[in-house]
C-alpha cells in the first residue's frame, strides 16, 4: 500500500471548503436546534397537559428513530408532498428538527432542576411569565443544561457526516470524492476522521471553558 | 403500500436486530477488557485504552465504517460485509461503553475490593468477580440506552453494503418511487423496536437485585 497524503492534501482548496460546510452547517444546525428545542420545552412547561402530550409524541418519535431515516424521509419523501428542498437546506432542517427533540429534553430537565420556590417568590414579587423565564429559570438552569449541550453540539457535529449521503458538500463527501478520484479513500478517510477528532475536541474544550465560567453563578447548596 | 413491501422491511429488521445485538455484546467484551486495561495502573495499557476511546467517541460513525471497509481490503483481509459491519459497530460502541463502565467502576465500594483482596483474591478474580458484576449493574441503564443507540446507528451499516432495514427501505424506494411510504414505515418499525427495547430494559433494571431504592 503506498501511503500518500501529499495527494490529498493537494486538494487543499476543496478540503477546507469541505470543512467550512461542515462547520457552517454544524453551527447553524445546532443554534436552530437549540432555539427550537427551547420553544419545545417552553411550551410544554406552559401550554397545558394537551400541548405536554401532543408535543411528547413528535419528541420521542424523533429519538426513537435513526437520524438517516429521518433524512432520507425528508429529502427524497419531501417531493412528494410539495416539500422540495435541495441538499443544503433539506439537510439542515432535518437536523435542526433532530437536534431540537433532544434540546428540548436538555431543556425539560432544567426547567425540572429549578426550585418551584424561586419561581414562586418571583410570581409574587409580580414578576411576569416573561420575566420569570428571563431573569430566574435561564440563569438558574444555564450551569445545568450547559454539559448536556455541548455533548448534544458533538453528537450534532458527527451528525452532519450523514449529510454526504444527501449530497451536501460538506467535508465527508469532499473527502470521498476526492480519495475516489486520486485512488487514495483511505488516506482521504484518515485524514478525514483526524479533522472530525480535532473539531470534537475543541468542541469539548470550549464547552468545559464555558463551564468554568459559569461555574461561579453555581447555587449553594440547600 | 402493499402488505408486500412491509413484510420485505419486517425480515430486513431482523437483521438490524442481529447485527446490533451482536455487537452491543462484543462492545460490552471489548469494553470490559478497556476498564481493564485502565485499572491495570500500566501506562502504556491506560494510554492506549485512553487513544482507542477518544478516537471512536471522537469521529462519526460513518466515517469510521467507510474507512474499515476501505483499509481492510488494503490490509489484505478480505471480510464478507456483514462482519465489516460488526466489527465496525462494535469497535464505535466499545469506546461509549468503556466510557459508561467507568462511571460504573468509579462506583464500586473499596471495601468490597480491599475484602477481597485479603480474602486472598487475585486482581483478575477481584476485576471479574467483584468490580465487573457491581459495575455493570449499576450502568445497566446506560448500557439500555446504548442499545437503543446503537439500533439507530446500525441503519449506518448501509453504506458498507449490509441489507439491513434501512437499506433495504433504500431499494425497495428504488424500485417503487414511494420514499414517503418506506422511510415512514421503515422509521415506524425502528421505533417499535426501541420502544421494547426501553420497556424491557426497565423491566430488568426493576427486577434485578440491588436495584436503587426508591
Amino acid at each position: 500500500m503506498n501511503f500518500d497524503l501529499n495527494v490529498i492534501l493537494s486538494k487543499q482548496d476543496e478540503l477546507l471548503y469541505g470543512i467550512a460546510v461542515t462547520i457552517f452547517v454544524w453551527v447553524v444546525g445546532t443554534l436552530a436546534s437549540a432555539a427550537l428545542g427551547f420553544v419545545i420545552a417552553t411550551a410544554r412547561r406552559y401550554g397545558g397537559v394537551l400541548v405536554d402530550r401532543a408535543l411528547a409524541v413528535p419528541v420521542e418519535v424523533i429519538r426513537g428513530t435513526p437520524f438517516l431515516v429521518q433524512l432520507f424521509l425528508l429529502y427524497f419523501g419531501g417531493p412528494y408532498i410539495g416539500l422540495s428542498l435541495d441538499a443544503l437546506p433539506a439537510g439542515l432542517l432535518a437536523l435542526s428538527i433532530y437536534g431540537s427533540a433532544y434540546f428540548s429534553e436538555i431543556f425539560r430537565a432544567g426547567y425540572q432542576s429549578v426550585p418551584p420556590g424561586h419561581v414562586e417568590a418571583a410570581e409574587t414579587l409580580g414578576f411576569t411569565r416573561g420575566q420569570v423565564i428571563r431573569v430566574i429559570l435561564l440563569p438558574e438552569m444555564a450551569l445545568l443544561v450547559l454539559p448536556p449541550s455541548v455533548n448534544m453540539a458533538i453528537i450534532l457535529l458527527k451528525e452532519t457526516a450523514l449529510l454526504s449521503l444527501i449530497t451536501v458538500p460538506e467535508m465527508t463527501m469532499t473527502a470521498s470524492a476526492i480519495g475516489s478520484q486520486e485512488y487514495a479513500f483511505v488516506e482521504a478517510m484518515l485524514l478525514l476522521a483526524l479533522t472530525y477528532w480535532i473539531l470534537v475536541e475543541l468542541a469539548g474544550l470550549l464547552g468545559r471553558l464555558a463551564e468554568k465560567k459559569l461555574s461561579r453563578y453555581r447555587l449553594a447548596k440547600a | 403500500m402493499s402488505w408486500k413491501l412491509f413484510s420485505l422491511l419486517l425480515e430486513a429488521s431482523l437483521m438490524t436486530i442481529f447485527v446490533s445485538t451482536i455487537s452491543i455484546l462484543i462492545g460490552l467484551v471489548l469494553a470490559i477488557l478497556l476498564s481493564a486495561a485502565n485499572l491495570s495502573g500500566i501506562r502504556p495499557l491506560q494510554w492506549g485504552g485512553k487513544f482507542f476511546i477518544s478516537f471512536f467517541r471522537g469521529t462519526p460513525l460513518l466515517v469510521q465504517l467507510l474507512l474499515l471497509y476501505n483499509l481492510l481490503p488494503v490490509m489484505g483481509i478480505q471480510m464478507p460485509s456483514l462482519a465489516t459491519a460488526i466489527l465496525g459497530l462494535s469497535l464505535c460502541t466499545a469506546a461509549y461503553q468503556a466510557e459508561n463502565l467507568r462511571g460504573g467502576f468509579e462506583g464500586v465500594p473499596r471495601g468490597l475490593v480491599e475484602s477481597a483482596d485479603m480474602a486472598g483474591f487475585s486482581p483478575a478474580q477481584t476485576f471479574f468477580h467483584i468490580r465487573v458484576p457491581i459495575a455493570l449493574r449499576l450502568t445497566l441503564p446506560a448500557l439500555i440506552n446504548e442499545a437503543i443507540l446503537i439500533l439507530k446507528a446500525s441503519s449506518l451499516v448501509s453504506v458498507v453494503g449490509l441489507v439491513e432495514l434501512t437499506r433495504m427501505a433504500q431499494n425497495l424506494v428504488a424500485s417503487t418511487f414511494m420514499p414517503l411510504e418506506l422511510y415512514a414505515s421503515a422509521g415506524l418499525i425502528y421505533l417499535v423496536i426501541n420502544l421494547t427495547v426501553a420497556v424491557l430494559g426497565r423491566q430488568l433494571e426493576q427486577r434485578l437485585p440491588g436495584a436503587p431504592a426508591k
